[in-house]
């Protein structure tokens, strides 16, 4: 386990240890709050977006200082002693209105040009994206495909984008059943995903890492977790992973493994699927390489062993109301479709 | 009916209204009382039609509203208060949030300003009715009904659980199977209705029902803010309500609007609901804006500075607000072009605003501030106003909103917007217009302690709602995990909140306590300019014994204020008192044009209102013959309601009147 970069806290340590695969340096800040897109970003869609918050939280901050003092001192000015019976007239006082609201004309026209050329540099890549992506949003997972012009070497994952490291990458964004929003902040801003259209969206990673994502549009019950992770990695770490997960299952069905995989075909092969064999269920992840992805249940639990026996047996508890029902199995079935589960590396 | 003929009236269509005076203890003042008061019990209670009672229902019902919503927050905010929280469940915390913010929304934003609304504008217009009395008790009703119909599936667990702007085709059938969303959908075809009768009341009581002599430059600015409102409402109102109706239609009767798999279209919908949704927001904060616009002066001892300005920005807010509904739509893949220009008008809508708040900061510099408890909650307005203000242009930048949107940065921005805007006038003007509704000052002490602990609490609770959305927490999340770094943030907010509900407390003590023992008021306790404070402390049923002239914007200031030769005249006036009359004025210079008579005391209001809801009852529980029944019901209320009746023809007064020049 490579989690050695000085930079983990304890739950980075605690979720790098757990992780599949162990060589990706995890960006520190990540750590303490993952989705702080207003201090943290990673790369050319989002860099701009975040120079244009500070920019405005700054001026609008001095501006709001500069107006509530006007108000205090509206309030608290000395004033000649007047009889106080008397009321001004209605006239005074529109040099206020005049100029306060020159002014507000003139720093409102600047931020709008600012806004616009900041929406420019985020709406397209500076070069033409290395990498087309399709992530499809259903309630409450992410299905993500990578494409090929060879059909032999798309390949279908979850919940885990993985891409090269300083490459603009196209994320087309569809979603099977309501609207979700696909949302990785650090890398760049939300775009939904609504059934019946394909959305685009960008994204470039400058720095290796793994970026935390999460569905912003309310989507049912289990809006709050769908979650999904960004692992960037350098372009060779990338071409091997995708090489990995071209192929198919390869399991030598001997012993527990059978019993266990007979039990997949039966309760989960309705939903899920496993490149290579008969089980070619579409309404779930795809788990031909489960055993490399380091999330579950839409990035609620680790994926170790144990997490996934609880989410197997125990899917309405940990996650109520979600697709995945909670499987009721024997000790010995359970230990079985373990021991065939564990396979799918 | 209660109106048959009580009157023998003069049927010659030239009478000449008699000038005259009819101090407090006359004979005419008594004669005017007993036309104008209900009936006695709860026969006056279900038929009256005084927009004095209704107001007050208005901000009674909106106000219990307010306190439910205020209460399903709470339980989220203790839900919220640490992560990994197990008080609700997850489709409890939805049906939560969604009904949260449908009541805050529909049932008592809006509602609550056409309490005010409805109680001040006849006496700040200086007449003795709204232009359509029935019409106004309808709304209540239909209001009151629709906001129960909203709330009854809530007890059985079956709420509306999708959100306010309930999104498609997360609120079709396949996805959402139970009443919930049918619920939702009726309720707001039904809320519609009531909403667009008032708004249409109010625009014609503006054009028709002020004072002779007061002209359209002479009105209060709330005037200007609910006629704005108003005006808004109708363009918008059917938006949503056809909306909810296709949404309606999708669920029960089998189109396919929008149906993804038949050839519908989800954004459809999120077009419709926010071509309404954002002038919506407007029309919730320009009355409140105005209720600050015309309290804030008194309190400052002088005019508001730049009437013109504040009236003319209120309704360049609105007809900006029109081209501004695609902001919350930035993140749904809209070309870029597009999205910078609603980006930029969204931008620029605060430019109105600035107006408002530029005026309101000379207002006090310029005058002389009296620290009463009205004055401190409109100066903490001005604070809330421009931090939400601000909160706002951000949202505007269409990069910035595409990681904003859908955060807890927006739940600040909404709610400094919402509460900022609207709950903190409309407290400052229950504290300012109480003794008017019932003749007793609100006690000061209480209501200091009310102000700051509501100012503090609300700051504490909502302000690190900002810090939660910069963090990335998204909304409508009902647990979030320890790391993700929003723990501290959520428990500071839950802190605040409750500060804020114990404030509100304090306000609700103060107002039990001081309708028992508060100190009888005056009629202008204040000494404020404008014509509510006129009349007697509470307003007399009749409103005006007499039907004022008015001669300039500060008809109880022209003495000290010396603008001009004209004078109002508020004791001498048209006497109007052959059955329930007041005048009728031309749109512009308000010249006396006609003597209406106004309708009395009726219940058809009532049942017109109790039979549509249950024709909505019917469609819900789909019962045909129900529905049928009830709607047969309705209809016919409605023919007794609209029956000709002889003692309301309209007789034209025959007087030349100058105008600014008092009669008497």
């Amino acid at each position: 386990m490579n989690c050695s970069t000085t930079r983990c806290s304890l739950k980075g340590k605690l979720l790098c240890g757990l992780a599949a695969t162990p060589t990706l340096a995890v960006s520190a800040e990540n750590r303490i709050a993952p989705l702080n897109y207003f201090l943290h970003s990673y790369g050319p869609a989002s860099m701009p977006t975040m120079h244009l918050g500070w920019v405005f939280t700054g001026l609008l901050t001095v501006i709001f200082i500069i107006i509530v003092l006007l108000l205090v001192k509206a309030i608290f000015h000395k004033r000649s002693i007047e009889d106080s019976y008397s009321i001004e007239g209605e006239e005074q006082g529109m040099s206020w209105i005049y100029i306060g609201t020159g002014i507000t004309a003139c720093i409102l026209f600047a931020m709008t040009v600012y806004m616009l050329l900041t929406l420019n540099r985020v709406a397209k890549p500076a070069h033409a994206p290395a990498l087309t992506l399709t992530v499809t949003g259903y309630d409450w997972w992410w299905k993500v495909e990578y494409e090929d012009d060879d059909p032999s070497r798309r390949f279908i994952t979850a919940n885990e984008i993985h891409i090269p490291v300083g490459q603009p990458v196209l994320l087309k964004l569809k979603s099977v059943d309501v609207i979700h929003a696909f949302w990785v902040p650090v890398l760049a801003g939300k775009t939904q995903m609504i059934p019946g259209l394909t959305n685009q969206q960008w994204i470039e990673a400058d720095a290796e890492g793994i970026y935390l994502g999460q569905c912003t549009q309310y989507c049912g019950v289990q809006h709050a977790h769908m979650g999904l992770e960004v692992v960037a990695q350098s372009e060779a770490e990338f071409a091997a992973w995708q090489n990995a997960q071209r192929k198919k299952a390869a399991t030598i069905l001997t012993g527990d493994i059978d019993a266990g995989w007979k039990i997949f075909l039966e309760q989960c092969a309705g939903c899920h699927a496993v490149r290579g064999t008969e089980a070619n269920g579409i309404h779930g992840p795809d788990l031909t390489h489960l055993n490399s992805r380091r999330l579950l249940a839409g990035g609620l639990l680790t994926n170790t062993p144990d997490n996934l026996e609880r989410w197997i047996t125990h899917a309405q508890e940990l996650k109520p109301g979600a697709r995945m029902p909670s499987m009721v199995l024997t000790t010995a079935e359970m230990s079985a479709l373990s021991a065939f589960l564990s396979t799918l590396n | 009916m209660t109106d048959a003929d009580q009157n023998t009236p003069d049927l010659s269509l030239n009478r000449i209204p008699e000038i005259g005076s009819a101090p407090a203890g006359s004979a005419a003042e008594a004669r005017l009382a007993e036309l104008w008061e209900s009936a006695p019990g709860w026969r006056g209670w279900l038929s009256t039609v005084d927009h004095k009672t209704i107001g007050i229902r208005y901000l009674v019902t909106a106000f219990i509203f307010l306190l439910l919503g205020g209460v399903e927050a709470l339980v989220m905010r203790v839900q919220l208060a640490r992560p990994d929280q197990t008080l609700l469940t997850p489709e409890q915390y939805n049906q939560l949030f969604t009904m949260h913010g449908i009541t805050m929304i529909f049932l008592y934003s809006l509602p609550v300003l056409s309490g005010f609304s409805n109680y001040l504008w006849p006496l700040m217009l200086g007449s003795r009715d709204m232009a359509f009395p029935r019409l106004n008790a309808l709304s209540y009703w239909i209001f009151l009904f629709a906001g129960i119909f909203l709330y009854a599936s809530f007890p059985l667990g079956e709420a509306p659980n999708a959100g306010w702007f309930n999104y498609v085709p997360f609120t079709e059938l396949h996805y959402n199977t139970g009443p919930n969303i049918d619920v939702y959908a009726l309720g707001m075809v039904l809320l519609g209705i009531s909403t667009t009768v008032g708004s249409i009341n109010f625009i014609v009581t503006l054009f028709r029902m002020r004072a002779p002599g007061m002209s359209i430059g002479r009105v209060p600015i709330l005037v200007w803010g609910t006629l704005t409102a108003s005006v808004a409402n109708v363009f918008a109102v059917p938006s949503v309500s056809l909306a909810f109706f296709m949404l309606w239609l999708d669920r029960q009767m089998g189109t396919h609007f929008f149906d993804v798999l038949n050839g519908g279209k989800p954004l459809l919908w999120q077009h419709l609901f926010w071509m309404f949704g954002h002038p919506w927001v407007y029309a919730v904060v320009l009355p409140a804006m105005g209720i600050v616009s015309d309290a804030l002066p008194t309190f400052c001892r002088r005019p508001l500075v730049g009437y013109s300005a504040v009236a003319l920005s209120t309704m360049a807010t609105m007809l900006l607000g029109f081209g501004v509904w695609i902001h919350h739509m930035f993140a749904t893949g809209l070309p870029p072009l597009a999205l910078s220009f609603f980006g930029a008008t969204s931008m620029v809508i605060s430019i109105p605003s600035g107006v408002a708040v530029f005026a309101w900061i000379a207002t006090i510099w310029l005058g002389r501030p009296m620290f009463n408890t009205p004055f401190l909650f409109f100066a903490g307005f001005v604070v809330l106003f421009v931090i939400g203000g601000f909160s706002g242009v951000m949202v505007a930048a269409v990069p910035l909103d595409l990681q904003l949107n859908e955060t807890y940065f927006i739940v600040a921005h909404l709610h400094y917007v919402l509460l900022g805007i609207n709950v903190f006038p409309v407290v400052g003007g229950i504290y300012y217009w109480f003794p008017k509704f019932f003749g007793r000052m609100m006690n000061e002490t209480l209501g200091k302690w009310s102000f700051w602990v509501m100012f503090i609490g609300f700051n504490l609770g909502f302000f690190p709602m900002h810090v939660a959305g910069l963090l990335g927490m998204p909304r409508r999340i009902y647990t979030y995990a320890p790391h993700m770094g929003w723990s501290f943030v959520n428990m500071v907010t839950t802190i605040g909140s409750f500060l804020f509900a114990a404030g509100i407390l304090i306000f609700l003590v103060n107002i039990v306590v001081s309708l028992r023992r508060g100190a009888t008021a005056a009629a202008n306790p204040w000494d404020a300019p404008t014509l509510e404070w006129a009349v007697a402390s509470p307003a007399p049923v009749y409103n005006f014994a007499v039907i004022p002239f008015i001669a300039s914007r500060h008809p109880l200031w022209e003495d000290r204020l010396d603008e001009g030769a004209g004078r109002s005249s508020l004791e001498q006036g048209y006497l109007l008192m052959e059955g329930r009359e007041t005048i009728g004025t031309t749109p512009l210079d308000a010249l006396p044009d006609v003597i209406l008579k106004m309708p009395d005391d009726s219940y058809t209001p009532f049942f017109v209102g109790l039979f549509s809801a249950l024709a909505f009852v019917g469609l819900l529980l789909h019962s045909r013959d129900f529905t049928v029944l009830m709607a047969l019901a309705c209809s016919l209320s409605l023919m007794v309601w609209l029956w000709p009746r002889k003692n309301l023809i309209q007789r034209v007064p025959d007087v030349e009147y100058d105008k600014g020049v008092a009669h008497g």
